[in-house]
């Protein structure tokens, strides 16, 4: 029986690489071994993904993109098909989830300073992945074609408007339409379905393969590539990706499943966070709400948009409101390059570093939290406070990672 | 390096201790028995009767009810079905679009999953809080919906009530009063509201008690995994130092 396997293995391997992509990629992909709990959500984060993707294509199956059967169309999900709950509360919580786990694991590698060179592509095309995540998100969430679906779309189609010149083309022509209609329901759900998770796919993949050409970094942000085995060439900090950590990433995964099943078989609308009580209201397109807030993961960089208020030389407030807000996401890619502190780790770098990250976290909670308020005179002060604080984070980084009191990094990985 | 995170613990409370009260009425919070069936048909048997001449429940059918005790078709056809649909129907309302909106300027909504939009505790409130008010159309108005154009459809039972302001310390403070009551009492009519509520929360989401129960499986086997992988994963790193 094994003799018939591998020649079998033998017949494959003449033509096509298996083995050698195994044990490239699996078992002799040497990750350090002193991954710590924010090592996690990379593996989930591809978890999520596969979760998105497999979901998705089952309530495809059944959704209709246009306007007057889409909200329908997911109550019919809901109810007569079988299991359509179970796949709908699936995706929907798949979508805030997976803002949970890479908001975590762009904070790992801000603690760890894994965007710091060799891993400045590997940042930046995570990055894109990041780009790409937002605009899933923002497609999916007007499939449902509920209240916010509609009008947190428009505020944000709005924003092109605001691009001086071309704006009001530009934002018709992506619509389709001088509003937000059905023919922009069906180039979202096109988008949705096919082009980004496509996009999502292949850069996840690309990501993947960056990473494994540079190596992990670990929470000691030393390179374990410099510290070899004369004799096998395999640094001594390392360990086979598999098994090691192919059976602790099964247990994280668990851990995972326990929070995302939790919330959706006893809380799949989070409170209103996750699915808004609002979306179970169809689109209106004469009736604005009251209160236009989008869905949690985007509000710090809503409360940016709405912390302008002022014109200024000769701009909008609206169009700086936007270039803020892109500004707010974009600026995580000149991370690499802001940095010039001796050491990675947040565990050698001084007290400064640690101040100025933990204000970041904070502001980033902050606005995200304003975001959902009605905006009052003063909370939108707090914004602009919270945003210049956020700003600053990235601004001043290349003096006060210079001038910060670092401790000496080890030569081998700690515990 | 304490002042400093103490600094930073009252920078993140900071905006905590801006919350301020909603404005608004007060809601009143409403019992949910989601498994008493005894509760949810007596709700049912109201929203058939009453909601569904103007409203529509479009997204649900009249055989689902099976989920709440109406198990064959015979039962629910004599207790839900008034409309001569069959029991496999939609249960679509007895009004169209634009009658409704010749009649009331607005067409009814549909109510499949207004419990998951309004809350049950605002549908509670909100059919509790009618008055009589001669200076809108329906001659009726609501506390918590100012000027609704839907009339108190449940006054027989209810009565009538009027609007009460008091000014309490340079405070406009409104409440209601029975000025003529109905075939019911108070109590009995808040428990008939609560009925119709429970089974409108039911209805916005029909699967939630099935949801539940499944859960409680996948949980039960997701810790049993959590012990086992844990195991495994300890057992391939014991040599690991």
């Amino acid at each position: 029986m094994s003799k018939q396997n591998n020649s079998f293995l033998e017949w494959i391997d003449k033509r096509f690489p298996l083995v050698s992509t195994w044990k490239e990629h699996f078992t002799e992909y040497y990750a350090p071994k002193n991954f710590n709990f924010w090592y996690f959500f990379g593996s989930l984060a591809l978890l999520v993904l596969v979760n998105q993707l497999v979901t998705g294509i089952f309530l495809t199956m059944s959704y209709k993109p246009d306007s007057s059967l889409a909200f329908a169309s997911v109550e019919y999900i809901m109810r007569d098909v079988e299991f359509g709950w179970l796949i709908r509360y699936m995706h929907s919580t798949g979508a805030s989830m997976f803002f949970v786990v890479v908001y975590l694991h762009m904070f790992r590698g801000m603690m760890y300073g894994s965007y710091r060179k060799p891993r400045e592509l590997l940042w930046l095309i995570g990055m894109a992945i990041f780009f790409v995540l937002m605009s899933l998100a923002f497609t999916g969430y007007i499939l449902p074609w509920g209240q916010m679906s509609y009008w947190g779309a428009q505020v944000i189609v709005s924003m092109f408007e605001a691009i001086p010149f071309i704006g009001e083309t530009l934002h018709n022509w992506i619509l389709g339409d001088f509003m937000l209609s059905d023919a922009a329901l069906n180039r979202f759900f096109a988008y949705h379905v096919v082009t980004l998770p496509v996009l999502i796919v292949v850069l996840v993949f690309v990501h993947i393969i960056a990473l494994h050409e540079v190596g992990s970094n670990n929470p000691d942000g030393i390179e374990i590539k410099e510290n070899k085995n004369p004799e096998t060439k395999i640094p001594v900090d390392g360990i086979p990706f598999h098994p090691y950590y192919t059976v602790k990433d099964i247990f994280g995964v668990v851990v995972f499943l326990i929070v995302f099943c939790g919330i959706i078989f006893f809380a799949p609308e989070m409170g209103g966070y996750f699915l808004e009580h609002n979306n179970f209201i169809p689109a209106d397109t004469l009736k604005t709400p009251d209160h236009i807030a989008p869905v949690w993961y985007f509000t710090p960089y809503y409360s940016m948009l709405r912390a302008v208020t002022v014109n200024f030389l000769w701009v909008d407030a609206k169009l700086w409101g936007v270039f803020l807000m892109v500004a707010g996401v974009a600026i995580f890619c000149f991370l690499p390059w802001l940095d010039r502190s001796p050491v990675k780790s947040i565990r050698y770098k001084g007290p400064i570093f640690k101040f100025a990250l933990t204000l970041f976290v904070i502001s980033f909670f902050v606005l995200g939290w304003l975001g959902t308020q009605q905006p009052t005179p003063l909370y939108t002060l707090l914004a602009q406070i919270f945003s210049v604080i956020y700003f600053a984070f990235f601004i001043l980084m290349p003096w006060y990672s210079k001038i910060d009191k670092t401790k000496p990094e080890p030569k081998r990985v700690t515990k | 390096m304490n002042k400093i995170k103490i600094f930073l613990t009252v920078l993140c409370l900071a905006p905590l201790s801006l919350f301020a009260a909603e404005p608004g009425m007060p809601l009143d919070s409403v019992p949910i028995y989601q498994t008493d069936n005894e509760s949810l048909q007596r709700g049912a048997e109201t929203f058939v009767n009453y909601c569904l001449t103007c409203h529509g429940a479009s997204f649900m059918r009249y055989n689902r009810h099976r989920d709440i005790g109406l198990d064959n078709e015979a039962e629910v056809t004599e207790k839900l079905i008034l409309t001569g649909q069959k029991a496999g129907d939609l249960m679509l309302s007895a009004m169209r679009k634009n009658e409704g909106e010749d009649w009331f300027g607005v067409a009814p909504p549909d109510l499949s999953v207004i419990a998951r939009a309004k809350g049950a505790d605002w549908l509670y409130t909100y059919l509790r809080a009618f008055y009589r008010d001669e200076s809108t159309v329906s001659g009726w108005n609501n506390l918590v919906f100012d000027r609704v154009a839907m009339p108190h459809v449940l006054y027989e039972l209810q009565g009538e009530q009027e609007l009460v302001v008091e000014t309490v310390a340079g405070k406009e403070v409104k409440s209601l009063e029975l000025a003529k009551p109905g075939s019911m009492t108070v109590s009995e009519y808040d428990q008939y509201v609560a009925d119709l509520v429970n089974y409108m929360v039911y209805l916005s989401e029909p699967a939630a008690n099935d949801r539940k129960q499944l859960g409680i499986l996948v949980m039960i086997f997701l810790f049993g995994m959590l012990g086992l992988t844990y195991v495994l994963y300890r057992e391939y790193w014991k040599d690991i130092h």
